[in-house]
């Protein structure tokens, strides 16, 4: 047995054991990344195996809690792909305009850099009252974090960039107030966010949305778990409801790309077809 | 040890990496196994390489997209602004994790990925570069049994790079960019005449 065969044992136990333990289930994560993650936790705490590991997982708490925050460190900016954010604004806060009310699901928000930058967007356009946003992620810390909208100052001149290739129509330090080394994003701009726990791979649906904004999180999971997403999303989006995912982020591998058309493909932006929602259900009571 | 049956070669550069990449793929005639570019550039430039590069070569050029399969001929350009990682099912994942070496891409994250899929089967090519990103990699490759190669700094544009990964790796060749074509265009075949190459 070759030493990645051992390793390929170890990683299934300790994903196991964190299952039966915590309930947070990675055993569907992709496997490239969560090796590199679960290889930075052994190099910072100095342990030599991948099965050394479990006992601490199963008995040291504030240890499964470093564990945790290893499998939720994503770094995310705001405005995130300018473009991104610039279809957003010319092409589908438009479309969302003709709705009286509109729904929007931020999944896997971590520390809510993208939910401020979509908050300045839609009070930009005049839509922001007219909106609930609802911001989850299945970490915690990341989600206490985004609730205090409060980053380092050093990081707003790249932010000030991206914003300002937005078409962005103020000047960006207006929806933060700076003080020492960090700034803290003005308090109407949470208005009409929810932020929630969530954890898309094992939570259900909780509502029906205008718009998912799901980028560069399912790049994180295997196949199996995408599809379990995606399926989720097509449940839990409305007729025409639109899907962003990450721009090197692509549903052509995906089996439920049929239920799915695109919408601005440059930027990621799918949509559902109308009559999807009849469809699966019908496909459900068959089962 | 020169096998005959390697299954895919990873390259890493970054200053002047896209005169040297141009170079080699312009004289490659074909490739039969996946080559997989890892180029440090700046977040906001896209498909640049991939665009660049398609006149050169008959072989299909993809920049890389999350769950992209691994193809015998391919050409793969990793994406400005993600980590490019391979999955034992022989596709392409990709990660916004933080920047290794000031860089995302990073050569190392890439090298070490792919050398955990490939082992011995693996060729990893270090090119012209200004810092030391692929060293680290560059080692995995060859103590997981890999083939490596390093540009000769003599020739290369920024001698930072290679020269960082022949002190870590003590490669297996140091090549010129014309010799690492010939060198590519005859891997796994039975003409291949290795005398052509510098031993070092």
């Amino acid at each position: 047995m070759t030493l990645k065969d051992k390793e390929k044992i170890e990683t299934n136990l300790l994903l196991d054991a964190i299952f039966h333990c915590y309930g947070y289930d990675f055993r569907s994560y992709a496997k490239p990344s969560l090796k590199r993650r679960i290889a930075h936790r052994m190099e910072v705490s100095n342990i030599a195996t991948i099965a050394d590991l479990i006992p601490l997982v199963i008995h040291d708490k504030v240890f499964f809690n470093l564990f945790l925050k290893d499998m939720s460190l994503t770094v995310t900016e705001m405005f995130r792909d300018p473009s991104f954010f610039k279809s957003l604004r010319d092409e589908i806060i438009p479309i969302l305009k003709t709705f009286p009310f509109v729904k929007i699901w931020h999944a896997g928000c971590a520390t809510g850099e993208e939910v401020y930058s979509l908050a300045i967007l839609l009070k930009e356009e005049g839509f922001y009252d007219k909106t609930r946003i609802y911001a989850t992620d299945f970490n915690s810390n990341s989600i206490e974090i985004a609730k205090e909208g409060i980053y380092p100052i050093a990081k707003m001149k790249a932010f000030t960039n991206n914003y300002n290739h937005t078409g962005g129509k103020g000047s960006f330090s207006d929806y933060y107030e700076a003080k020492h080394s960090s700034v803290k994003f003005n308090d109407s701009l949470k208005k009409n966010i929810t932020f929630a726990h969530h954890n898309l791979a094992q939570d259900r649906s909780f509502g029906e949305m205008n718009i998912i904004i799901c980028r560069n999180v399912m790049m994180y999971f295997d196949g199996k778990l995408q599809s379990k997403v995606l399926s989720l999303f097509l449940d839990s989006l409305c007729n025409k409801g639109f899907l962003c995912i990450g721009m090197k982020e692509s549903l052509i591998y995906s089996n439920l790309q049929n239920h799915f058309e695109p919408q601005n493909i440059d930027s990621k932006i799918y949509r559902k077809k109308a009559s999807e929602r009849i469809e699966l259900k019908k496909h459900k009571s068959l089962n | 040890m020169i096998k005959k049956d390697y299954k895919a070669i990873v390259v890493g550069c970054s200053l002047g990496g896209k005169e040297a990449i141009t170079t080699i793929v312009k004289n490659l005639k074909h490739n039969s196994i996946p080559i997989i570019i890892v180029q440090h550039l700046a977040s906001d430039s896209d498909c640049y390489l991939a665009t660049h590069l398609k006149p050169y070569t008959d072989s299909a050029i993809y920049e890389i997209i999350n769950n992209l399969p691994i193809q015998q001929n391919g050409i793969y350009i990793a994406p400005a602004n993600y980590h490019v990682l391979f999955g034992e099912n022989k596709i392409f994942y990709l990660s916004v994790d933080e920047k290794h070496n000031f860089s995302r891409p990073s050569i190392d994250i890439s090298f070490e990925s792919a050398s955990e899929v490939y082992m011995n089967d693996l060729v990893g090519i270090v090119l012209t570069g200004a810092n030391s990103d692929g060293s680290v990699g560059l080692d995995f490759i060859k103590k997981n049994g890999g083939l490596t190669i390093v540009q000769d700094p003599a020739a290369a544009k920024s001698t930072f790079m290679p020269n960082a990964a022949i002190k870590m790796v003590k490669p297996d060749y140091i090549l010129s960019l014309s010799e690492i074509s010939f060198f590519l265009e005859h891997l796994n075949k039975n003409e291949y005449t290795p005398k052509q190459l510098k031993l070092k």
